[in-house]
């Protein structure tokens, strides 16, 4: 059951009195090897759980950084098949660190959910999120994908109110990921003390962690919204490295593994003298 | 989610309610200019010699389509909802002037989401909505085309929902779209309906109609759907032929799959990555189809037949030279197939065509098909 290597992440960060810092990465971004590399390199960067976007054509949650992300992955000529292979080399050295495939319906449909989600579970993944699927149309992919042992994992945003909230959080797993402002990612800012109130009243519903993503792109946003949630996603900035990187002919890994790691840095250190939440 | 939710609760309120319909039904007659005439095509029936063929004139409506039909219906709506900010899509410009036109009309700020490509091959539109006060904005993501005009008015939408309504122009998207946009064009069906009956005193034997994401096909339908006599024709573009690859036919040519909030037949490759759809008609070139008429192909109760450009550019000839109209090169996709459907209904017979828009936009394109320069 591979659900559990992302309750034991949480329960350890909660031990150590820290929130997580998230990493997310396109599969494929810019290509196929150096996506692989990067991810090899993430935990050691100081990344507590990983997101590993899987490229579709139209990401209509996304904004300019991952819809171009997606743009050069699928360029490169990546899959949701190599996104699950990359996942399985990643599997051979590391058996902490909780992935989740980030992503849109309509690749999930052509495969099967059914079978996706053993294949998933296969490769060594935990959990999964579907921007696309609202849990009024989630059943049978939620069926599956308790089956096969991987957590479902949700969205909630700012316009999420109580009774929809029940509804969201009944089929969730692992966390819930709270959209920190409406909108699409990468774009608008987060402001922590907006924020803290509906993290409160998320973690209540649910009964899960919190992690909080969309709209953080500096350290000192990561560590402030650090010091309210359970973990803090990071994409679009990330993203924006590789971007610049390839553009300057500048090593790509090199970069997305620093800013990951000033990132993280400032999520560990976070509540440092602090009571924790 | 909660979004599309308050639009569904607003929306069936707004439809039981007597006050919206009366205003809705006054703007129709007095800025639409509704009814619109069904007009026996007597020398096309003539020269195809089967059945008589009636043309539904949907391309005499204020703006030159059957989009404004639902422009008001949903710009009522959204001030219903207190909202004051619109955005739509639009491919070849048709439903973003329709947009424009209501929005112009009720003094409410517009931006138009237009994929790059399509600016560019529909400058004429583009200024029409400027004058009418719209913005337009080109969208350079993805394939810069319709589906890409959809995803950026989407991220425009979830990013502005306080004040911001969403008007799509197809019967396509997710609830409620699909079915209120069904609703607020199914007056050219039930006009159909009664005009058929004063000219022939029974029901016509079918009914065909252009399909991009298809809600004049759906609102010529709708009336019918029940009447089992009456058949029903969907025509698809099959742009330079289905066997091409290049097309925008989704039942013909597509498989089902999800895209923007529902289940329906796409233009996707083996993955599941949506396609560009490729059609000489800009207003149907979308690698989707409304769900109805995905649910309406699988029961059997409508037939999906295509026409590629070259077909489309005779019928909108032939449509000037026999009728003096000149029809939009969507609508002439529909042309096209009448001489098998007239011929298939027989004489005697009666067969109603939704002529959906006027062609005057097209006759860029239609020159520069035929190697003239204007």
């Amino acid at each position: 059951m591979t659900k559990s290597r992302i309750d034991n992440r949480f329960a350890a960060l909660k031990a150590a009195g820290r929130a997580g810092f998230v990493a997310y990465v396109m599969a494929g971004d810019p290509d196929g090897a150096t996506a692989a590399e990067i991810l090899r390199g993430l935990p050691g960067a100081g990344a507590d759980l990983i997101e590993v976007g899987f490229p579709f054509s139209d990401p209509m949650a996304e904004g300019p950084p991952i819809q171009r992300a997606a743009q050069r992955a699928l360029a490169s000529g990546m899959t949701l098949a190599g996104t699950l292979g990359m996942v399985r080399d990643f599997r051979k050295d590391d058996q902490a660190t909780p992935i989740i495939l980030m992503g849109y319906m309509n690749l999930l449909v052509t495969w099967g959910v059914e079978p996706f989600a053993r294949d998933a579970a296969e490769a060594g993944v935990d959990g999964l999120i579907v921007v696309d699927c609202p849990p009024e149309e989630a059943g049978p992919l939620a069926d599956a994908l308790d089956l096969a042992g991987v957590a479902l994992i949700r969205l909630t945003t700012p316009t999420s109110d109580d009774a929809r909230l029940a509804t969201i959080v009944r089929r969730t797993s692992g966390f819930v990921y709270y959209v920190s402002v409406a909108g699409v990612t990468g774009v608008k800012e987060a402001d922590a003390t907006a924020v803290a109130p509906h993290v409160a009243r998320v973690r209540q519903a649910a009964g899960l962690p919190v992690a909080v993503g969309f709209g953080i792109r500096t350290p000192q946003r990561a560590a402030e919204i650090a010091r309210i949630a359970d973990a803090v996603v990071v994409g679009s900035a990330l993203v924006d490295e590789i971007a610049d990187a390839v553009q300057k002919n500048e090593d790509v890994t090199q970069r997305v593994l620093s800013k990951a790691d000033s990132l993280a840095k400032a999520v560990r250190s976070a509540r440092v003298g602090q009571t924790t939440v | 989610m909660p979004l599309v939710h308050q639009l569904d609760a607003a929306y069936s309120a707004a439809k039981a309610d007597d006050g919206f319909q009366a205003e809705l039904s006054s703007y129709l007659t007095h800025y639409v200019g509704r009814p619109s005439p069904l007009y026996f095509a007597k020398r096309l029936t003539d020269y195809f010699g089967g059945a008589r063929i009636y043309l539904k004139r949907e391309e005499l409506n204020h703006t030159g389509s059957h989009k404004i039909n639902n422009c008001m219906g949903q710009i009522l709506l959204a001030m219903r909802m207190g909202k004051t900010r619109i955005i739509a899509e639009t491919g070849a410009g048709q439903h973003g002037v329709a947009t424009a036109t209501v929005c112009a009309r009720f003094g409410l700020p517009c931006v138009v989401y237009m994929g790059a490509v399509d600016v560019e091959r529909q400058k004429p539109n583009v200024f029409r909505m400027n004058l009418l006060g719209a913005e337009v904005r080109p969208v350079t993501a993805g394939s810069a085309t319709l589906k890409d005009a959809m995803n950026e008015a989407l991220r425009d939408w979830v990013t502005n929902v306080e004040d911001t309504y969403y008007l799509i122009g197809s019967a396509a998207g997710m609830h409620p779209y699909p079915a209120m946009v069904r609703d607020f064009q199914a007056i050219i069906g039930r006009e159909v309906r009664e005009q058929v009956r004063l000219a022939e005193d029974r029901l016509p034997d079918a009914l065909v109609a252009c399909v991009g994401g298809g809600s004049n096909a759906i609102g010529l339908f709708h009336a019918f759907l029940n009447d089992s006599s009456v058949k029903l024709f969907g025509v698809e573009a099959a742009g330079q032929g289905l066997e091409t690859g290049r097309h925008a036919a989704a039942i013909n040519g597509g498989r089902p799959g999800v895209l923007h909030g529902n289940m329906t037949y796409l233009l996707q490759d083996r993955e599941g990555q949506i396609e560009e759809a490729h059609s000489i008609s800009a207003g149907l070139d979308y690698p989707g189809i409304g769900p109805e008429h995905a649910w309406l192909h699988d029961v059997g109760r409508a037939t999906y037949l295509a026409a590629t450009d070259d077909e489309a550019l005779a019928a909108f000839q032939l449509c000037a030279e026999l009728e003096g109209i000149l029809p939009a090169i969507e609508s002439a996709h529909a042309l096209a197939r009448l001489p098998e459907i007239t011929r298939e209904v027989g004489k005697g017979g009666i067969v109603v065509l939704n002529l959906s828009g006027r062609g005057d936009k097209d006759v860029n394109t239609v020159a520069a098909h035929l190697g003239r320069t204007i």
